[in-house]
């Protein structure tokens, strides 16, 4: 597999255009770092890329799973196998990336522009590392079940393959995010895209994986559920594969479709998703729980978290799946877009950001609702006072808004209360809490970080959406605007020569109070090759906003266009991600999820190998 | 078929996502175009991929917008607008589907899922609640056990966990 | 009952793929038309000056399709390649099958729209010039090339969107026209 691939990559490198696929998609002028991105930038290069993580991954667990049941993990691999078996024939029947041409053209058709860019250069290997690594999850969970037995060892064996597919997954989708938002011109940064949904739901799913897998192994309930979800969230990344390359739903990001290619993924999809469910139904109702549980509990916090988790996922299919769904019926066409998902994404992600807070303050089976409560009430008056300083201050209207800048603080004091609540801090001496604090397992404090991302994020997206600002206006060199307190000058426009395209460069100098401080470039870019043009904004980031340029079409007589933001907060969508991820890798390093499930051999010795009881995360 | 996949990527302009909005057609007041700016975002361009009029600089897309401000410059409400443009171009154009038998499905199923998925557990864990009852016994503890509980949960503390 | 419940969601899966395997032989872009089987919108357009084919009345308006008989409507453009491709049908639905077919210039340049009229065979009764693409909206147009059939009292019957094919003609249009008068 790994020769495959590194194959591919040499004949981009070396711009072999005997190669089929590289004369589509590649040019001599083309910079190396997308002519090795291009092996993947495209249906069949980004399959044997698929096929190598798969491999990759399958590898791993033969390598790191040594202390795994025999039978588990044997099983798990056979899984694995069958899931690179059904990729590598459809390559094999469909889609050969080494497809030769008999008459090799003396260059080839170059890359789409867009993909010429870091960013979306290594959002899909982070994408398919998250993809990929969903199957062992999918993997074991199917194990399970041919095996009859989930219980908290499985748990333990599942959690850590997951939570380094959701860093992957969580990393390409900010990666595809953040492209999108200095690339696309007018800072968006997130659309609702079919495509951008196929991603987000095994996201959604493999969250509440993640989440469901803790009660399993802790209080040996919830089985079915996770079980369900583990399937879930892998076959929502191979619905995703499925709808990139079927041409079954509009999308900005499809590859180019072929019907063939698309019924054989459906193929490959129905076995495997059909399958494994089928699996499931017949084996999971035999699935032993001891756990009982109180509503008001940990559990009940975690199950509240599956329930609107799974909802949103579902709801973020039955709207990317709806207007097909309609079609297919002939019951008429609708579009399902931004306002939609708007509308329904964030109520449902309510109760989830609530649960997030108030549940590390639950007990176990049965927990003091109010007790938790009091413990929290500084993060409940932070999050009161910022919502009325919001509706005060800020000029924007309407409730939401203030209502979401409250969630945001909420998250970010709430969390950090936990973390404050588990050393004790203030009640105890600062040594005592110091030395709470160093033996905080790790997976707490990825919990503590993981959250906080989220907080971040939360922000971030209410910044970018609510309380930006925008300017549009015709521009000479000379001239200026004002946006946000912030003085814009347009210095001037000279054209430049990269090394596959053409630009038209605007420099813009900004200033605040007369004080210059910083100097951005917004361009325009023609690629003479694939005939396209593309912006990039010039962008100076604060760390709390970003001040945005952008320059459109225009000449010396007439001006340019230009459009200036000030988006604040929004550099805290991509640090939340990376702080989300953070969280994530913590959480990995902490050993007692390497080590795997405890041994009853060894002597308790109040460490990381000690079975009973385990500290919460 | 293909023919007229040329036509629409003529037409898409997909990869040049360049300017949307142009100087040119902001209105002056600026009431009236921020209304138009909502109303471009709930509106499709029907010769892109996924993009709103608002987002996409389709010479289609241009036009619509054109026509948007138009329309509240003649003093139709958001409303009437909106119902202009769906006239032309049916359901399709309109980002956010309309309420109407067909999408029924769409707009209660989220709700739905939500009390169907409560609904799932509150049965489910009325079973195992039975069953658990039935199989644990439900005798007091006595003080020595009560004693060994509390020790064991301060213990638990130490640990940094929750009782 | 409690079993059946885990059955649901192979259930939903299975229905899914169902739905996608019919879909894939759809199209998504493709668009009906909002105004089938209503009247055609209230419009008048100026005519294409250059023109071979010089009528006093030239320039299109509603009145031109309520004469009682079924025409076709053809939205074109010089800058438009699939209008090329299809022109030959367009020409042979006007010349040989001895349909009305009228034409809606859409956004282009009058110079340049007569002539690719004069380069490429001009089959149009009456064109009308729509420069600013205001009147195309009012019939829904999209894109270009774009066909409409209208029966005898101005009521549209059909639009295909895109270059015609023979079985478009054949199967879709033809027997609308023919049907209709």
């Amino acid at each position: 597999m790994l020769l495959a691939f590194a194959a591919l990559v040499n004949a981009f490198v070396t711009s072999d255009f005997s190669v089929l696929n590289v004369a589509q998609n590649s040019h001599s002028t083309k910079p190396m770092l997308y002519k090795i991105s291009g092996a993947w930038g495209n249906h069949e290069g980004s399959l044997l890329l698929w096929a190598l993580i798969l491999s990759l991954f399958g590898a791993m667990v033969a390598c790191f799973g040594r202390n795994l049941p025999p039978s588990l993990r044997a099983r798990t691999l056979a899984i694995q196998g069958m899931i690179a078996l059904g990729f590598l024939a459809f390559m094999l029947f469909t889609s050969n990336p080494f497809d030769r041409i008999l008459a090799p053209p003396s260059d080839g058709a170059g890359l789409n522009p867009l993909l010429q860019d870091p960013g979306l250069a290594f959002h899909p290997p982070f994408l398919y590392f998250g993809y990929v690594g969903l199957s062992i999850s999918f993997s074991f969970a199917v194990a399970a079940l041919i095996e009859g037995k989930v219980d908290a060892a499985w748990a333990r064996w599942v959690r850590p393959w997951t939570l380094a597919a959701w860093c992957g997954l969580t990393v390409g989708i900010g990666l595809g995010s953040w492209w999108a938002y200095y690339e696309l011109g007018w800072g968006g940064f997130w659309f609702w895209d079919p495509v951008e949904n196929a991603s987000f739901m095994p996201w959604l799913a493999a969250t509440a994986l993640l989440h469901s897998a803790i009660v399993v192994e802790k209080r040996d309930a919830l089985k079915s559920w996770t079980i369900l979800l583990a399937i879930v969230a892998f076959s929502m990344s191979l619905l995703g594969t499925f709808l990139v390359r079927s041409g079954v739903l509009t999308s900005v990001h499809a590859f180019a479709t072929d019907p063939e290619r698309g019924v054989f993924i459906l193929a490959l999809l129905a076995v495997t998703v059909g399958g494994s469910l089928t699996l499931f139904a017949i084996r999971a109702p035999k699935l032993q729980t001891t756990g009982v549980f109180q509503p008001i509990s940990r559990e009940g916090a975690l199950l509240l978290n599956n329930l609107f988790l799974s909802a949103a996922a579902a709801t973020v299919l039955l709207g990317t799946l709806y207007p097909l769904f309609l079609d297919v019926l002939d019951a008429g066409k609708v579009s399902v877009g931004p306002p939609f998902f708007n509308a329904t994404f964030g109520p449902l992600m309510a109760p989830v950001l609530g649960a997030m807070v108030i549940g590390p303050f639950l007990s176990w089976k049965r927990a003091d609702f109010r007790q938790a409560m009091q413990k929290l009430w500084l993060g409940v008056a932070a999050a009161v006072t910022a919502i009325v300083l919001v509706l005060i201050l800020s000029g924007v209207e309407g409730i939401l808004p203030a209502v979401g800048v409250g969630a945001a603080v909420w998250i970010i004091c709430g969390t950090l209360l936990e973390l404050a609540d588990r050393v004790k801090l203030a009640r105890v001496p600062l040594t005592e809490s110091w030395r709470r604090a160093r033996r905080t397992p790790r997976a707490a404090y990825g919990m503590t970080v993981a959250h906080l991302g989220v907080g971040l994020v939360v922000a971030g997206v209410l910044g970018a959406t609510v309380f930006k600002t925008e300017s549009i206006q015709n521009m000479k060199p000379g001239d200026t605007v004002d946006v946000a307190g912030y003085t814009f000058t347009l210095d001037r426009v000279e054209r430049l020569q990269g090394p596959n395209y053409q630009a038209e460069r605007g420099v813009f100098r900004i200033s605040t109070d007369g004080e210059q401080f910083a100097t951005v470039n917004a361009e325009r870019r023609a690629y003479p090759v694939e005939g396209d043009t593309t912006t990039e904004a010039g962008i100076h980031t604060t760390w709390v906003a970003d001040l945005y340029a952008v320059i459109g079409e225009g000449s010396p007589t007439a001006g340019w266009t230009t459009r200036i933001y000030h988006n604040p907060l929004v550099p805290w969508i991509c640090l939340g991600t990376i702080v989300m991820s953070l969280g994530g890798v913590i959480s990995l390093t902490d050993r007692r999820l390497r080590i795997g499930a405890p041994s009853r051999r060894r002597a308790p010795t109040g460490g990381s190998s000690s079975p009973a009881p385990a500290p919460a995360e | 078929m293909r023919l007229i996949s040329a036509v629409f990527l003529a037409l898409s302009l997909l990869a040049s996502p360049a300017a949307a909005v142009l100087p040119d057609e902001v209105l002056d007041d600026p009431a009236l175009e921020s209304r138009a700016r909502e109303l471009s975002l709930e509106l499709r361009c029907l010769v892109c991929q996924n993009q709103s009029i608002d987002d996409s600089n389709a010479e289609l897309a241009r036009d619509l917008r054109l026509l948007v401000r138009e329309r509240l410059v003649a003093g139709d409400t958001n409303e009437e607008a909106m119902a202009y443009i769906r006239a032309r171009y049916g359901d399709f154009v309109l980002l956010r589907p309309p309420v109407q038998r067909s999408t029924y499905l769409l707009w209660f199923g989220p709700i739905g899922i939500v009390f169907a998925g409560i609904a799932i557990v509150i049965v489910t864990s009325r079973r195992r609640r039975k069953n658990a009852a039935a199989a644990t016994p439900s005798a007091p503890l006595s003080s020595t056990e009560r004693t060994r509980l509390d020790a064991a949960l301060a213990r638990e503390d130490d640990n940094g966990d929750r009782a | 009952m409690r079993r059946l419940l885990y059955f649901l969601p192979l259930v939903i899966c299975l229905g899914i793929a169902l739905f996608f395997y019919r879909g894939l032989d759809l199209n998504p872009r493709d668009l009906p038309s909002a105004l089938i089987n209503k009247p055609a919108p209230e419009f008048s357009l100026p005519a294409l000056p250059g023109r071979d084919i010089q009528r006093a009345d030239d320039g299109l308006a509603r009145t031109d399709l309520t004469t009682g008989k079924p025409v076709v409507v053809n939205v074109w453009a010089s800058w438009c390649i699939p209008c090329v491709a299809e022109h030959p049908l367009v020409d042979r639905l006007a010349k040989r099958e001895g349909v009305t077919v009228h034409g809606i210039n859409y956004r282009d340049r009058p110079d340049a729209a007569a002539a690719w009229l004069k380069r490429l065979g001009d089959p149009y009764a009456k064109v009308g010039k729509d420069e600013s693409g205001r009147v195309s909206i009012d019939w829904g147009v999209y894109g270009v090339p774009e066909t409409y059939v209208i029966d005898g009292n101005g009521v549209i019957l059909y639009r295909h969107a895109g270059a015609l094919s023979p079985e478009i003609l054949e199967r879709k249009i033809l027997p609308l026209v023919k049907g209709a008068g």
